[in-house]
Parts: C-alpha cells; structure tokens; sequence
C-alpha cells in the first residue's frame, strides 16, 4: 500500500511538471497570422527572406531566441518573430473538414470571417467619401531587407547591437 | 489513491483553464461552429452558450485579419478627408524610414505591414490606423530640420500602432456587439441580414477610431507613452532621440493657437518635450553626418 500510495505521489508530480512546464514555453505549433510571413536565414529582420510561409499556415517551433522563433514550415527551416504568429488555430475554410476536429479544444480564428472582405464591399457601398484606391496603392510601398541596409549604411545610421536582430 | 488523482485531475484542470476569458471565448466559438457544422442541435448550442459565464469582450481578440479589414476603412476615412501628396521620391524616403523603424518595433510582424503615406496638406497632423497604415501631412514634414526628426514623427506613429491605442478606442459595448455577432456566426455562410448587421457594427466601430483620431485626439497619457516608445525606437536602430526634441520646437513655433490639428489632439509640444526629458539625458544638438543629409534634403527640402 506505502509503495502504492510513493508511486502515485510520483505520477501527481510527474503530471505537475509537465503541466508547469508545457505552461513556461511557447507552444509547440503556431500559425501564421500575417497575409505573408517571412521565413529568415537569421533571427534578424534585416536577413535574407528564404521562404514566405501563407496566413494560416502551421509552423513547428523548434528554437527558442528571444522574440524569434526557429520554426519548421513545409519542410523548409528558418526564424520568424513571434508578432508573426498566434497559438490559435487559424481555419481558413469554414465549414471544412478540420472545423470539426479542432473545435474541440484549441482556440480556434477563422479566416475570412467577421469583419472581411464582404464587410468592407458593403461599407464602401455605404459610404461614398472614402478613398480605397490610394488604401491599395499603400500596400503596394515595399521595401526589402536589402535595401534598408544599404539605406541605414549610406546614412551611417548604426543599429545598436541586436536592436534589429 | 483515488483522492489523489483526483487532486492532480483537478490541478490540471484548473491550470488548463487559467484563462477564463479565452475559455469563454473559445466555448461561444467552438459552440457556434459545431453547430454550423450540424455536430450539435440548435438548442444544445443554446445550452451550451449558457453555461459559459458571460463576460465583456476585449479589443484583443479581434484577429489580426480583422484589424486588417478596421485598419484599412480607417485609412479610406482619412483619405476621402485628405488628399495623398503623390510624389514617388517622397514617400518612397518616408517608407525606407518608416518600414526600418517598425521592424525595430516590439510589434514588427502585422497582417498587411507597415506602409506611410505623405498628406497634402498645412495642418501639421499625423495617422495612424491600426493595421499599420502611417500617415503624415506635409506640415509635419515642414517641423523636421533632418532624417533624425523625421524618424522621430514616423516613431511616435508606430508608438501608437504598437501600443494598440487605435483599437483601445473602439467602445467596450461595441467590442461585445462585434466579437459575440462573429462568434455566433461560425462555420455558417453569412446571410445578407448578418452581413448587413455585422457592416453596421463595422463603420460605429470606424466611427469610434476616427472620431478619436481626427477630432477628440488620444489621452495625454496615450501620447507621452508613444514619444516614449518612439525615444527607444530611435535609439534601436541608431537615431538620435533628440531628433524628436528638435522636431517639437519647431512644431512650436508653426502651430496656430486655433488649428484644428495637433494644437487641438496633441499636448503642447513644450510639455511633451518636458515629459521625454524627464526620462532621458538633457538635450543635445543632434550631429548629422553629410550623406544623410543630403538625402533628407533632397527628399524634402521643397516640401
């Protein structure tokens, strides 16, 4: 019964430590919550974009480093910052297969849903002082890594160490 | 024995479930997609929805695609008001500026990015709308004597975004309406009443947010905290945060007393100016090398 009653001591706190500790680290798989993530060589935002995984997109975590993340995307590994990613599971299709089974315990974003695209065409239809164009040409200003480095160096603007990275 | 399982099943439990909020949250979701997906009958919803206790919403749990579609209606507000300043050169430096700060930023990584627009017009004013849209008037851009105080007006922007000021300003009751009208929609295809109710909630959501914006002006708590963030922003990427003190006494002298712009939503510049200094080292005048302003001039010398 003495044995007995030590082993079951052993499992409580076996239980609690993973429990502790599944609470003190990131979880294990995020998702994507930009339009584009952007899968870097290096934990830095001025490294090489080698991949650029979709919204919604599960990525495995398997490096810790401040607010980056090494993560594995469809077999392609490289950094992301955690600003990137939610522990939510983004659905992109309602009403899909895996509606069902993720309902069941992870919180679940659904994409498309809410305040979106339709939502947007109505209130423009709605509202006639608003100017979408130049909303759209906006998003089209892009500027890569490579050339906020070659600006910061032109002007001699240093980044103080790490502040970028 | 059994006790002590049942102890550790507890434990677990009440550890899993530490957040009450998301869990409710989570319950109105998973309930209204199982539902929408024909696994649970209506009034088993209904039941279901009962017994998670009924709590406000917060702003934060609008995803980001959300505050995507918010940030993106706040912009057309602010340009059906004012006119874009459509020089390429010009806000192609702005954006060089602006996107290299924000990624410096404890938020770097936002649905849509970064992206800064220049306004025609005298009103020294600046936006920023949630989704990470920047916008600056050619009055503010007339404040900066140098790229240093022109990161300065671009980070105090991005101060905001980061913060989450523009969200905090939709009101409470409407976050609930919003968050619970998209909860109970689900998996189902929305029907045109839904869309039309939830497009109401949308424009008194952007309504909240510009009303703010544009007119009452944010809390001076809210605006000594993005100067705040804008000074370690500077400092972050190699600017010098006196670039913003600079910035501010030139604001001083070419704000009119009754305009309807910063002198209205902003505290006096001399107060902000206070504020930054009482965190950081006393003002020192900001040393340009050559290059840089060079290109500052040439960017903006006419502006």
């Amino acid at each position: 019964m003495m044995r007995r009653g030590k082993s079951i001591l052993v499992m409580v706190f076996v239980s609690l430590y993973v429990v502790f500790s599944g609470f003190a680290d990131t979880p294990k798989t995020m998702s994507v919550q930009v339009r584009e993530g952007q899968l870097r060589i290096t934990p830095s935002f001025l490294a090489e974009i080698i991949a650029k995984p979709a919204y919604g997109d599960r990525v495995e975590i398997i490096q810790d480093k401040g607010p980056w993340k090494k993560v594995v995307n469809r077999g392609v590994q490289g950094w992301m910052h955690i600003s990137a990613l939610t522990a939510k599971n983004i659905v992109l299709k309602a009403g899909a297969a895996n509606v069902q089974t993720s309902a069941t315990g992870s919180e679940i974003a659904l994409a498309g849903k809410g305040f979106s695209e339709e939502v947007e065409k109505q209130y423009k239809n709605l509202n006639r002082n608003l100017d979408y164009a130049w909303v759209d040409r906006m998003e089209k200003f892009q500027v890569s890594p490579k050339q906020m480095q070659a600006f910061l160096k032109e002007g001699s603007v240093m980044p103080a160490e790490g502040a970028l990275k | 024995m059994r006790k002590l399982l049942l102890v550790s099943l507890s434990i677990y439990s009440l550890l899993s479930l530490s957040s009450c909020q998301t869990m409710e949250s989570a319950t109105t979701l998973a309930t209204a997609i199982g539902q929408g997906a024909g696994v649970i009958s209506a009034s088993q919803a209904d039941s279901l929805r009962k017994t998670a206790k009924a709590v406000s919403r917060s702003a934060e749990e609008f995803t980001s695609e959300q505050e995507y579609y918010i940030g993106r209606a706040v912009g057309a507000v602010v340009l059906g008001k004012y006119s874009a300043y459509d020089q390429r050169a010009v806000n192609a430096y702005v954006n060089v500026i602006g996107q290299t700060l924000a990624q410096a930023s404890d938020l770097p990584a936002i649905f849509g990015g970064y992206r800064f627009l220049v306004l025609n017009s005298d009103e020294i004013n600046a936006f920023a709308t949630p989704s990470g849209l920047v916008f600056v008037t050619r009055g503010l851009l007339r404040c900066c004597r140098n790229e240093d105080a022109l990161a300065a007006v671009l980070a105090h922007e991005i101060g905001h975004i980061q913060l989450r000021h523009g969200m905090q300003a939709i009101e409470k009751a409407r976050v609930t309406e919003a968050l619970t009208t998209i909860a109970a929609e689900g998996a189902k295809t929305f029907g045109s009443r839904e869309v039309a109710a939830l497009t109401e909630t949308f424009g008194g959501t952007i309504t909240d947010i510009t009303g703010t914006l544009i007119n009452k002006g944010y809390a001076r708590s809210s605006e000594y905290g993005a100067d705040q963030a804008a000074v370690t922003l500077l400092k972050r990427v190699g600017y010098d945060p006196n670039g913003l003190v600079e910035m501010l006494n030139v604001m001083k002298k070419n704000l009119k007393a009754d305009g309807l712009d910063f002198a209205k939503t902003h505290p006096a510049p001399d107060d902000r100016i206070a504020e930054i200094q009482k965190k950081g080292p006393a003002y020192v005048a900001v040393p340009t090398p050559a290059p840089r302003q060079a290109r500052f001039l040439k960017a903006l010398g006419k502006i």
